[in-house]
């Protein structure tokens, strides 16, 4: 294979359905979702040379490609991160196609993580927490009764809501956006079940007094796949070629996952502003390139602080962007059209990946008009998707 | 500070998970020392504990005792699920510390109505599991 540089798109994605307990095992999640990305695309499964997922994705590279019968893989690789991570896959499959290493690269995460296991629970082992998965110094954390994901967040979302003084109702605005989005949207777990700003804020505390119920993402059993192969190829399959124009990864100094207070100014995500750099750089793209965008939100004050890192609006300002209707279909940046993770599903931010490239295809149900460029952000690394 | 005694219940806590690097942090915690990692080159402190220093890249570790004291610079009371080992909902924070590091703690002796950002607190111990003590913060005695 030649080592020129080769540009790269998404020629296929795919998903099993989203519920809270699938009946079947995470490979065979993984399975269906990436045949389905397959044939979306109209790639012969055997021909998949690259595989890339999570580091703690259950299913093994090997196992899945038995399913597949994948012919003859030459190269796999997992991100650590978790989901603030998700995108890190966009960049690195792009990465092996533009390197010319890979013709057909899988992307994969497929998870039980309501029926198997639960992330939103305390935890009963201590696995995820070691080396190797982006999570330096959660172990830190335990003792003192911060267990989960929403308590990591709070104290990463309190700072920041104390000084620019937004309160919990004003987090509410994502929630009502987001399931406004979900309600009309038949994948979603949330579809014709729109919430007002009274049902969040009726909404039972999670972490008080910052985040309720209504402002944490679902957990879902569910597997989302994407196929990333060159651009010149991806003209010549069964959609629209959707052109990674940039993607990119940031960890600046001190940054960790979700445990993230070492850095200096915890009013700010350090990692999404070194990604929007990197991505702005990249592509010569500015805020205003962008017709939508598809936005990490675990819990709502991701959101606006990666909103403000990204541009959209000056420091502090992102409940007061959310708020003017903003993020609407019909406003200045429309995000997380298919309801996000609190609204569709929790698969790890990959559900919010595949919107992207519906957005960009123009196929989205809550299609946005005119769309060239879609943000794919998860905080520590992000993606541009392009029409080509 | 408790001291056990014969009717004091038993401590629910969960028992730090103590890694090759973070070992001297947590004896000292056991014999209610606070302690933190400075650089035998540079001076600087550093935290988490590490085995080299990020600024001159020393390894020459020095483990000091620090003042204890330091402000509330993130906090939250987790509600739901009910973080395990405790019998009431703790106060979590991140504690910035005099010494310019950060580390998350509980604050105790302070109902959640009264918790305010930037209060000023001082570290104090509570037992855990397995007969190990971990770090905490109380109000500053004015
Ligand atoms: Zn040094």
């Amino acid at each position: 294979m030649t080592r020129t540089f080769t540009e790269a798109a998404i020629a296929g994605i795919g998903a099993t359905e989203f519920s809270k307990e699938s009946g079947r095992s995470e490979l065979q999640l993984a399975a269906e979702c990436s045949l389905a990305a397959c044939e979306d695309a109209g790639v012969n499964p055997q021909d998949i040379d690259g595989m890339i997922t999570f580091t703690i994705d259950n299913s093994d590279e090997i196992g899945l490609a038995r399913c597949l019968g994948v012919k003859d893989l030459a190269y796999t690789t997992r991100i650590p991160g978790g989901g603030a991570a998700a995108a890190a896959t966009i960049y690195q499959a792009m990465a092996l196609v533009n390197a010319g290493l890979c013709k057909n690269v899988l992307i994969w995460r497929a998870m039980n993580e309501r029926s198997q296991y639960r992330f939103g629970q305390n935890p009963n082992n201590m696995q995820g927490y070691t080396g190797g998965h982006g999570t330096g110094s959660l172990l830190w954390c335990i003792p003192y009764g911060a267990m989960t994901p929403a308590s990591w967040g709070a104290l990463q979302g309190a700072r920041y809501m104390h000084t620019y003084g937004i309160s919990n109702r004003d987090l509410g605005y994502v929630s009502v956006q987001q399931r406004a989005y979900a309600a009309t949207n038949p994948k979603a777990w949330f579809y014709e079940r729109p919430i007002t700003l009274e049902d969040h804020q009726n909404s039972k505390w999670i972490q008080e007094p910052w985040l309720r119920l209504l402002d944490c993402c679902q957990e879902s059993d569910g597997g989302v796949a994407i196929l990333v192969t060159s651009l010149e190829r991806a003209r010549d399959l069964k959609q629209p070629p959707v052109k990674i124009a940039g993607a990119c990864q940031s960890i600046p100094y001190n940054v960790e996952v979700i445990s993230n207070y070492y850095h200096d100014d915890l009013t700010v995500m350090p990692e999404a502003w070194g990604t929007a750099k990197r991505l702005y750089a990249q592509t010569g793209f500015k805020p205003t390139d962008m017709q939508a965008a598809m936005i990490y939100d675990a819990f709502t004050p991701q959101v606006l602080m990666q909103l403000e890192a990204f541009g959209f609006c000056g420091k502090g300002e992102g409940a007061a962007f959310v708020k003017s209707g903003a993020l609407a279909i019909d406003g200045q940046l429309p995000t997380n059209t298919h309801g996000g993770l609190l609204g569709e599903a929790y698969i790890h931010g990959m559900n919010s990946m595949a919107e992207g490239v519906r957005q960009v295809r123009g196929s989205a149900v809550n299609q946005v008009k005119d769309v060239t460029n879609v943000l794919v952000s998860s905080g520590m690394a992000g993606a541009i998707l392009s029409k080509a | 500070m408790s001291t056990p005694t014969d009717t004091a219940p038993k401590p629910t806590r969960i028992a730090p998970i103590v890694t090759p690097d973070a070992k001297s942090f947590w004896a000292a915690a056991d014999e209610e020392r606070f302690v933190g990692q400075k650089c035998g080159d540079c001076g600087r402190f550093t935290f988490p504990p590490r085995p080299m220093c990020p600024h001159c890249h020393s390894l020459k570790r020095e483990e000091v005792e620090l003042s204890g004291y330091g402000t509330v610079h993130s906090w939250t009371v987790p509600r739901h699920p009910h973080p395990f080992g405790f019998r009431e909902a703790p106060v979590v924070a991140v504690i910035q510390l005099d010494e310019g590091i950060r580390m998350v703690s509980n604050v105790v002796g302070v109902a959640p109505e009264d918790m305010k950002m930037d209060m000023a607190v001082e570290v104090g111990f509570e037992p855990t599991m397995n007969n190990h003590k971990v770090p905490v913060f109380k109000p500053r005695a004015q």
